[in-house]
């Protein structure tokens, strides 16, 4: 099955999800993996009630085929910190990897592979790195926030989360910055489902896809003719895991590092404006005493849960609670659905931004797969909310959001807002 | 309750009581210890309750376990004698135990 036809078929009302009512559909028609329910922001009520009465539950019938949802947080620490029962490989996303759309990267790595590869550009990130990077994202953070307009409405997608991230990527893969868009177009189109409004055919996205090959093969040759720099692309190509990777290996592990630095900081910079404004106590709190951004970041981060899942395959048959899942099965553990947890996270579906225990989320995921660049991510995020704190009193949601059409990138393509300066 | 030593980076030194039981990490964050994270909550599985143990204790707490050792070979300051806090129970012969932090967990 192509993935034009899992999009046409998941629109399909056989496989609709949309405008369903959660209280009273049948559980085993629930099927979580809809793009439609996440769009149109009605997943909330689903995710509640198969946590309440059916926490691990089993989709026979959807668009991408049967598989298994893990909805509790202790359950969903247990797959994820289970990697000899439920395997990363052949891939961490719902639609099984299509041949020839085939590209291996460390996340969908099993060890002994996955610990060597990440290893080689973890370093990157590692902490000791970042406090040299704070100046710069300091600086750049400032530049973006001082040229926007006060009074009158802009798009804080645009304007902001993308340009900030997309600035961050260039930054990592010491990439040209005047091409610095394209990293966001190759982000977009990697994770784009065709037909969702970013590319309209696989075809369109494999040559989105071989431009990012070509480009960064150029970056590769060139830097491996220089002496071993802390740019993510020297250290694949200077690293001894990584530098008799096979092109495609190559480009997957690029993509990983774009999508990964991009999307989701992208999408808790967007997160964090909306979630104030749905919440103006919290942000008179945060008015009040600036010193609570760095427990809000961890709060932001897990009230939007940029990835709603990261999906496993059991290698053997095992028991979860009291359903048995056959070795081969497909099973998903929704972060988006865990970070809701009452039982492990009090008043879990209240933005707080002074919350206990803030950092107790699902969002990076936990083991051996947990997020690597989670550090960078907090700072970036903790910088740009020190800036605006610095500048603006207020900056207002004047509009809807729209939302992506996708189950696994949980966020936003416009969030029209006022700025009202302090 | 035994004592437990926990320096820092720097050469800080600050001496908690712990509770017979629990975990070094647990001891740790209940005494407001800088240095420990511990994201995961005291699962194995995040690796920010990183601690080097002091040369005379490591034979009194043991060898690490393999979920341990294979979250401790994602540090890149891993030595011989990292160790995640987590994973080290508070007996009555670890009285005077002392660890050293890292510099950053990861």
């Amino acid at each position: 099955m192509s993935e034009s036809e899992i999009v046409s078929r998941s629109r399909q009302s056989k496989w609709s999800m949309v405008g369903k009512d959660p209280n009273t559909m049948l559980l085993a028609d629930v099927d979580l993996s809809h793009p439609g329910i996440w769009q149109a922001n009605e997943f909330l009520p689903f995710l509640d009630r198969l946590r309440r009465e059916e926490p691990v539950h089993y989709c026979r019938d959807s668009a991408v085929g049967p598989y298994w949802s893990v909805l509790k947080y202790k359950d969903i620490m247990q797959v994820d910190t289970s990697p000899h029962i439920y395997s990363s490989e052949p891939t961490i996303g719902i639609v099984d990897t299509i041949a020839e759309f085939n590209l291996p990267s460390f996340i969908s790595m099993d060890p002994p592979k996955h610990d060597a590869q990440r290893l080689v550009v973890q370093g990157v990130v590692a902490p000791a790195n970042l406090k040299n990077l704070e100046p710069l994202i300091r600086q750049r953070v400032c530049t973006i926030l001082d040229a926007l307009p006060a009074g009158e409405e802009i798009d804080w997608v645009q304007h902001v989360s993308i340009e900030l991230t997309t600035q961050m990527l260039a930054t990592l893969f010491d990439f040209p910055f005047e091409d610095r868009y394209k990293l966001t177009h190759w982000s977009d189109v990697a994770t784009a489902i065709s037909g969702g409004g970013i590319v309209q055919s696989q075809a369109e996205r494999w040559s989105a896809i071989e431009e990012c090959l070509a480009y960064f093969t150029r970056l590769w040759n060139e830097r491996i003719k220089l002496p071993p720099a802390s740019d993510l692309v020297s250290m694949l190509a200077h690293g001894a895991a990584t530098r008799h990777m096979s092109p495609m290996e190559y480009l997957g592990n690029i993509i990983l590092l774009i999508v990964g630095g991009n999307d989701t900081t992208r999408n808790s910079i967007s997160g964090g404006v909306l979630a104030l404004n749905e919440n103006p106590a919290e942000y008179a709190k945060l008015r009040s005493d600036v010193s609570v951004i760095p427990n809000m970041v961890s709060e932001i981060i897990r009230w939007q849960t940029p990835l709603a899942y990261m999906r496993r395959t059991a290698k053997v048959d095992t028991v979860l609670r009291d359903k048995h899942i056959k070795a081969g099965d497909k099973v998903v553990m929704w972060y988006a659905s865990g970070n809701r947890d009452e039982e492990v996270i009090p008043r879990a579906n209240e933005f707080w931004i002074d919350r206990p225990n803030a950092r107790q989320h699902l969002s990076f995921g936990f083991g051996l797969h947990r997020c690597m660049g989670n550090r960078l991510a907090e700072m970036q995020l903790r910088i740009v909310w020190e800036e605006i704190m610095q500048r603006f009193h207020h900056i207002e949601v004047v509009g809807e959001p729209e939302r992506i059409y996708s189950s696994f990138v949980k966020g936003y393509s416009k969030l029209p807002v006022v700025i009202h300066r302090s | 309750m035994v004592k437990i030593v926990f320096i820092d980076h720097g050469g800080a030194q600050r001496t908690v009581n712990a509770k017979v039981g629990g975990s070094v990490m647990q001891a740790a964050v209940s005494n407001g210890v800088p240095g420990i994270d511990a994201d995961c909550g005291g699962s194995c599985s995040c690796a920010t309750c990183h601690v080097f143990v002091n040369e005379a204790w490591r034979s009194v707490v043991g060898e690490v376990n393999p979920t341990e050792d294979a979250m401790l070979s994602m540090s890149a300051d891993r030595k011989e004698n990292s160790r995640l806090s987590c994973q080290i129970k508070v007996t009555e012969e670890l009285d005077g135990f002392i660890v050293t932090t890292p510099e950053f967990q990861y």
